[in-house]
């Protein structure tokens, strides 16, 4: 399906039949999925609790922030079916449960690709900006050939270093808010509780986008990668392994 | 089996993903009587962390000049109307429990105690705060009145209202900056933020800060809470 608008890289081995190449170990598949599960509760809870007050700023001095679900202009809120915990009390237990999960298994997969070295074909560098600039420009049909590429290309890199940072922005928020006064210089430096408040709440969002974005490019470009992420192996286009 | 697509097992695999987590994030499900007690026993080790790890005895809260008062301070009570007391000049705060002196503190009486008065930032757990100055006896000093035994770990607060009450660990109890208030703002406290007494302290929720006093009890089992009981987070600390 793909390869009538995208043409196989050079460097596969034989473009009829690609090698099949072990690629996620499955500590990897393991924390993606599981971490799927929690990121979707996570934000099911924090919809729910957003609920209880669905504004940013201090009891009747609303920040000028941007909000488009301010009650002001979003009197509904969010459907039943996207909430978690039924109630504000029921959201809390929810949240501060998955939390447990969602940060050991960030913290058990940064060990893992630091331990393994894995951390190589996913941290983008500044090295990574020119590849970064070449693959853009063939997604944009500026260019032809598909830059090569190893285990992810360079967008992918920056995309992937993108995701690993705004969950641990998400917890580091979540922290500041959790505990404004135990942790009041966190909670200080992201510009008090009420702003922390708000990162936490826009991370949400660019979760969602960045999900969206995800599964579209697994399906439109490499397919293979979804079969890859459930099982550990690789047969499609992008075999090398660096 | 085709290359780039999947195959059924790979399918059926998606599917065990997908299906709990279809689940989880339907119908603002509360986990149900399968999954509550569990999210229960996991606040409870939230609570642990956030007194035994996270807490610190002598920490203050961040306080303000009092020109950062907010305009406006909600006030919550779950009478169906402000609570008064039975009989104002008859009311007292009785201290008891696990103590070595029972106290039945008057209104002059704490008056004449030493006060603390500060303006800080009030948590509430919907989400929104409020800067508010408050004044009062600190808790610790009362606490040094009536002796606890050592067999006393929590204090229970009773109120009028209706049959709010709260359960604290003595460790925030025993912050500087808990008191039993009588001003707001520096006014009498009103019947609405819950004359004659409150307990009030920026170190937790505003769920926690029992209002409309009546009772302070020393116990070595942990007191629940009128919304602890129904979810909310015990420790409520901030």
């Amino acid at each position: 399906m793909t390869s009538s608008t995208l043409p196989p890289v050079e460097n596969a081995e034989s473009p009829d039949a690609p090698a099949l190449v072990k690629r996620h170990h499955g500590l990897v598949r393991v924390a993606h999925w599981l971490n799927a599960i929690v990121l979707l509760g996570m934000i099911a809870s924090g919809l729910q609790i957003y609920q209880a007050f669905p504004h940013f700023g201090q009891k009747g001095k609303v920040y000028p922030v941007p909000n488009p679900f301010d009650s002001g202009h979003f009197p509904s809120g969010f459907p039943e079916w996207a909430r978690l915990g039924g109630w504000l009390a029921g959201g809390l237990q929810w949240h501060f449960a998955l939390a447990w999960p969602f940060v050991l298994t960030g913290l058990i997969y940064l060990a893992f690709l630091v331990f393994t070295g894995e951390w190589k074909a996913l941290l983008f560098r500044p090295r990574d900006v020119k590849p970064a600039i070449a693959m853009q420009l063939y997604y944009l049909r500026l260019r032809k050939e598909h830059p090569p590429q190893g285990k992810h290309n360079a967008l992918q890199k920056a995309a992937y270093t993108f995701i690993v940072v705004l969950g641990a922005l998400s917890a580091i928020t979540g922290f500041a808010i959790y505990k404004p006064v135990q942790l009041a210089w966190l909670t200080r430096l992201l510009g008090g509780y009420e702003l922390a408040r708000y990162w936490h709440f826009l991370a949400v969002w660019i979760f969602i986008g960045f999900t969206l974005l995800h599964v579209a490019l697994v399906f439109l470009v490499d397919p293979a990668s979804l079969r890859a992420m459930l099982t550990g192996w690789y047969r499609g286009r992008f075999p090398s392994h660096d | 089996m085709t290359d780039r697509g999947l195959d059924r097992r790979d399918f059926l695999r998606l599917g065990l993903v997908a299906g709990p987590a279809a689940l989880v994030a339907a119908c603002g499900w509360d986990g149900g009587d399968l999954i509550r007690p569990k999210l229960n026993a996991i606040s409870r080790i939230n609570d642990w962390v956030g007194e035994h790890v996270l807490l610190s005895s002598s920490r203050p809260a961040p306080t303000y000049p009092a020109s950062a008062r907010s305009g406006t301070m909600p006030s919550y009570f779950i009478s169906d109307t402000t609570p008064l007391p039975p009989d104002p000049a008859a009311w007292a705060l009785e201290v008891g429990g696990l103590v070595r002196k029972p106290t039945r503190f008057t209104q002059p009486m704490l008056e004449a105690l030493p006060s603390l008065s500060y303006t800080v930032k009030h948590h509430c757990v919907e989400g929104w705060t409020a800067i508010a100055s408050w004044a009062g006896v600190p808790v610790s000093t009362v606490v040094a009145m009536v002796e606890p035994l050592p067999a006393a770990q929590y204090i229970r607060f009773d109120s009028f209202d209706r049959n709010y009450y709260n359960g604290w660990d003595l460790k925030s109890a025993m912050h500087p900056q808990t008191i039993l208030a009588y001003a707001h703002n520096d006014q009498p406290l009103r019947p609405d933020h819950g004359a004659p007494l409150r307990v009030y302290s920026p170190i937790k929720l505003g769920y926690k800060l029992t209002k409309y006093l009546t009772r302070m009890t020393f116990t070595a089992e942990r007191p629940g809470g009128y919304w602890e009981d129904q979810g909310y987070p015990w420790l409520g600390g901030l």
